[in-house]
């Protein structure tokens, strides 16, 4: 601390939970509007799929769209989603869950234990692996995936949980990020000391490594979810039979025969609401565990 | 660096250990399926003569499927309308970001953490999901914004129609980003500025941005990246309106190659192609724009 700190004005109030020493007297009135603006820009879709849902499919195209229905119209539509092709809407929601929930968790610990291994230790490619990866960020993954469907096709992995799976856990963005989490969140000296009490490698980086970049790899699990959650070609170009799809290639495929038969129009928009709001509640109750500063950090 | 070469004596096999599921994935999924469409792309499917009977085979066909690819009208289009895509939402997606960032940064602004929460949210909405509600929201029998007397779905209007569904889903991760380069300034710096009777506005301009400059290049760098790869979003719009046809971008061109018209091998080609230039231009941006920040930031 310097001499001049009780002079000079207080420092910005970092956190919530520390409240600023000298309380601004005035709203900045304007960046409050646009701010607003934005995040209503950002909820109204989300609002008028919820008015739309509770409207019976009759009344759907015919009653003015701002006003909700309150003859439980919602009940009979997610009594009719339910019921489509034998209950398939709440197959959709557990596959997109299994599919982004245990891909997350192998491609972070495939991260981590990659990203831990650049980090840590000296060893023969370990600079052209990197520059591989740092490659590899800039790849466009999304194309590949009908190249990655014409090679799976070969070996008939083609329409199968795995043929999913496997290629969306190589992640070398989050390889990248673990690296550079575990240089700052893994000291050497503590490694050295276990070494010199006798612990292998092996236990290091289960016990010591993984441990220490707990709070790193939350992020990298929760980037890679989200991914996996939001991905559509590669399980629309994988899958063909309808009890493997994700939510989004079900409602996808479901909107397709719509476009035939409108009166799907309306568990189209229930499945829509009903697939937006589980996530929704799970990022909200996750939201502490977010470091996007690392995402950030990683370009120093 | 003596504990290290020491690490490597004592260590053995393990970091290749740690390594390996890696390498086996970049190269089952990333190296083999390259590999294999660049085999594809240089053969071709011909029906044999009719005397033995039926049945195709695959010849080596050179560079016919490149020449045909590259001569075809359709994929030149879809790049067109991919660059105008992009132009509406690479622009759009980081000015928005930084806009919102900046503003929740100054001192006065109220609101912040629902407006920044709301604003993140359609990050955890999938393209296709967000593509349904926004094509509700433009189709004329269900539209609540006017899509009876405005056609969202017009020559030019499509591109802005498709472009905000992509902008809507992006704005609030890159917001997150920037903002949280912008949180991890240090305060010293306004101060000083303050104290020399540097505005608010001036502030904004000549330090904050300029110093959250890399963040802004890697959420560029993604947006980019995102707006060559284009497909969710017109993929999904298409059942609901003419405007979108089956080959609108590069990549539904590929699609349509590979399961419209079954011909793997155009898609291969078209799938080299277009991922080498993704390539090229994903190397050039990151080239271009990480040269500027060094020259700014010296």
């Amino acid at each position: 601390m310097t001499a001049t700190a009780g002079t000079s004005a207080p420092p910005r109030a970092r956190t919530a939970q520390a409240p600023a020493v000298r309380r601004p007297r005035r709203v900045a009135v304007l960046p409050t509007t646009a701010l607003v603006l934005g995040a209503l820009y950002c909820i109204v879709p989300t609002l008028w799929i919820l008015v739309a849902a509770t409207k019976s499919r009759t009344k759907l195209f015919s009653t003015d769209t701002y006003t909700p229905s309150f003859d439980l119209g919602i009940v009979r539509n997610i009594r009719d989603l339910s019921h489509y092709q034998g209950g398939i809407f709440w197959h959709w929601m557990l596959n997109s869950f299994f599919y982004a929930a245990v891909g997350g968790l192998l491609a972070s610990f495939v991260s981590a234990a990659t990203g831990y291994a650049l980090a840590k230790y000296e060893f023969r490619g370990r600079s052209a692996l990197f520059n591989t990866i740092l490659a590899g960020v800039l790849l466009p993954q999304i194309v590949l995936a009908v190249p990655q469907y014409l090679l799976l096709s070969k070996v008939g992995l083609t329409d199968s949980l795995i043929g999913v799976l496997l290629p969306q856990l190589f992640n070398p963005y989050g390889i990248y990020l673990c690296k550079i989490y575990a240089q700052s969140a893994v000291p050497d000296s503590l490694l050295e000391a276990g070494r010199i009490d006798g612990a292998g490698e092996g236990r290091l980086f289960l016990s010591v490594g993984l441990r220490l970049m707990g709070p790193g790899l939350v992020t990298v699990f929760l980037l890679q979810f989200i991914a996996i959650w939001n991905n559509f070609l590669l399980p629309y170009v994988m899958l063909t039979s309808d009890d493997k799809f994700p939510l989004t290639v079900g409602l996808y495929s479901l909107l397709r025969h719509g476009a035939a038969e409108a009166s799907l129009y309306s568990l189209v928009i229930t499945g829509t609401l009903l697939s937006v709001l589980p996530v929704i509640a799970l990022f909200l109750s996750l939201q502490r565990f977010w470091r996007i500063d690392l995402v950030t950090g990683a370009l120093k | 660096m003596a504990r290290t070469t020491t690490n490597r004596r004592r260590t053995g096999g393990f970091p290749y250990l740690l390594v390996l599921p890696a390498v086996t994935l970049f190269a089952a999924f990333v190296v083999a399926p390259g590999g294999y469409a660049l085999l594809l792309s240089f053969q071709r499917r011909k029906v044999n003569g009719g005397l033995l009977g039926g049945g195709t085979h695959t010849v080596f066909a050179g560079l016919a499927n490149y020449r045909d690819v590259l001569g075809d009208s359709q994929l030149w289009s879809g790049v067109l309308r991919m660059l105008a895509l992009g132009a509406v939402t690479v622009p759009a997606t980081v000015l928005f970001a930084l806009l919102f960032a900046v503003l929740l940064d100054l001192e006065r602004t109220r609101l912040k953490r629902v407006t920044r929460l709301t604003i993140f949210l359609p990050y955890a909405v999938p393209g296709v999901i967000a593509s349904l509600m926004w094509g509700f929201l433009y189709l004329p029998a269900t539209s609540p914004i006017g899509g009876d007397h405005v056609d969202f779905f017009g020559q030019v209007a499509v591109y802005f129609s498709v472009g905000n569904v992509a902008v809507w889903g992006a704005v609030g991760f890159n917001m997150i980003v920037i903002y949280t380069a912008l949180r991890a300034l240090p305060p010293e710096l306004f101060e000083s500025a303050r104290l020399d009777g540097a505005s608010e506005r001036q502030i904004v301009l000549r330090i904050k941005v300029p110093m959250v400059m890399p963040a802004v290049v890697m959420c560029t760098l993604f947006t980019v990246l995102a707006a060559l790869q284009v497909f969710n979003e017109p993929n999904t719009l298409k059942p609901l309106s003419n405007a979108v046809s089956s080959t609108w971008v590069p990549l539904m061109k590929i699609y349509d190659d590979a399961f419209g018209n079954s011909d793997i091998y155009s898609a291969a080609a078209t799938s080299v192609v277009l991922t080498a230039a993704a390539l090229a231009v994903s190397f050039v941006t990151a080239r271009i724009v990480s040269s500027r920040v060094q020259q700014e930031a010296a």
